[in-house]
């Protein structure tokens, strides 16, 4: 097993983009640290040869939902609707990431995990718990969504 | 229309890790120390100080820290101020100011109950002051394991701060050392055994 310092230093891009990308720049940072306390408290039972960067954003996609729960029940907090999102300071993509979090849930996650964190559609299943078409699918319905959203 | 669609820049993400490495209850914690006879990885357990490693005769930082990750566990993160007190009593050590470590030590590292017992005795031996494989074997309770106790220090994991270079050949030979003969040499020169 490598050194949880390694694991941290070669997946802490991704998670990090997959954070932000789930629940804004704002609250990246708490869904980071979760994320890789669980990972470190889990770490020694991994079976070798796992693959590591799908365990890890596993575990990300359930702290992000768990975020995404708490928020919705608390909601005089500053929601995440696109009009509030969009900084002047923002970069661009954060934007569009902004109204992914508006998709249904399995929408959101599977263009979350394709494009922000760079899993395949398999890995992407087994995170859901569904299929990796199912995945496919989800990510297209989402993709389909925003598209008419940006021309309508 | 298309949508471009890319991910959030990575900004951030560096200091996000570093954070967590600040603050993660990991079960070591290493630090690269630069010391006047060259740099050391030093990792300490919540037990003690476990490791000090000559950096270049031991294949790298990576690789002293996977070594770690193997022999005492793979929750092993960087953590500078968690090795603080090993920086500041190497330090006075080498300006002269300290004769005896106070820190803990875990001998976890070590694989074999003789091994831990011959260091166990080598850090008995007082500043200033040499010994012999030899005497080490009969202290640790097995005399005629002399070849035993020279591998067991010449695998000493926490070099300086267990004495190893103040054990000598009987006929007063140098022996070898963790970290190459010359490094022995300047440790005995500043206790004042060489001139």
């Amino acid at each position: 097993m490598i050194a949880f310092q390694r694991f941290l230093d070669e997946q802490r891009d991704v998670v990090w983009r997959f954070s932000v990308a789930s629940v804004g720049r704002q609250e990246a940072d708490d869904v980071f640290q979760e994320t890789f306390l669980a990972a470190m408290s889990a770490y020694p039972r991994l079976r070798a040869g796992s693959n590591l960067q799908a365990w890890v954003l596993t575990i990300a996609h359930r702290k992000a939902l768990d975020h995404f729960r708490a928020r919705k029940r608390r909601p005089d907090l500053p929601g995440d609707v696109p009009e509030q999102a969009i900084h002047d300071d923002a970069p661009a993509d954060d934007e569009l990431w902004a109204q992914v979090r508006e998709l249904p849930a399995k929408q959101r996650a599977a263009i979350t995990l394709r494009y922000a964190a760079d899993l395949d559609y398999a890995s992407i299943g087994k995170a859901l718990g569904t299929s990796a078409d199912a995945a496919r699918r989800s990510a297209h319905e989402g993709l389909k969504k925003l598209r008419q959203e940006a021309t309508a | 229309m298309s949508i471009r669609i890319a991910p959030p820049s990575a900004n951030g993400a560096a200091e996000a890790a570093a954070r967590f490495a600040t603050t993660a209850p990991a079960d070591v914690h290493y630090a690269v120390v630069d010391t006047p006879v060259g740099r050391v990885v030093a990792a300490r357990t919540e037990r003690g100080l476990a490791r000090l490693a000559y950096e270049d005769f031991n294949g790298g930082t990576d690789r002293i820290v996977e070594q770690l990750a193997d022999r005492i566990s793979p929750r092993i993160l960087k953590g500078e101020a968690k090795l603080d007190d090993v920086r500041r009593e190497l330090d006075e050590y080498f300006s002269g100011a300290r004769t005896a470590f106070d820190l803990p030590l875990d001998f976890s590292y070590v694989k074999g109950a003789f091994g831990r017992r011959i260091l166990e005795a080598c850090s008995t031996i007082p500043f200033g002051e040499v010994s012999t494989y030899g005497a080490m074997a009969v202290q640790a309770g097995s005399a005629r394991a002399v070849r035993a106790a020279g591998n067991a220090l010449g695998a000493n994991p926490i070099p300086i701060v267990v004495p190893c270079h103040r054990v000598l050949r009987a006929g007063g030979g140098f022996g070898g050392y963790t970290g190459g003969i010359e490094r022995k040499k300047t440790l005995l020169a500043l206790e004042g055994v060489l001139r």
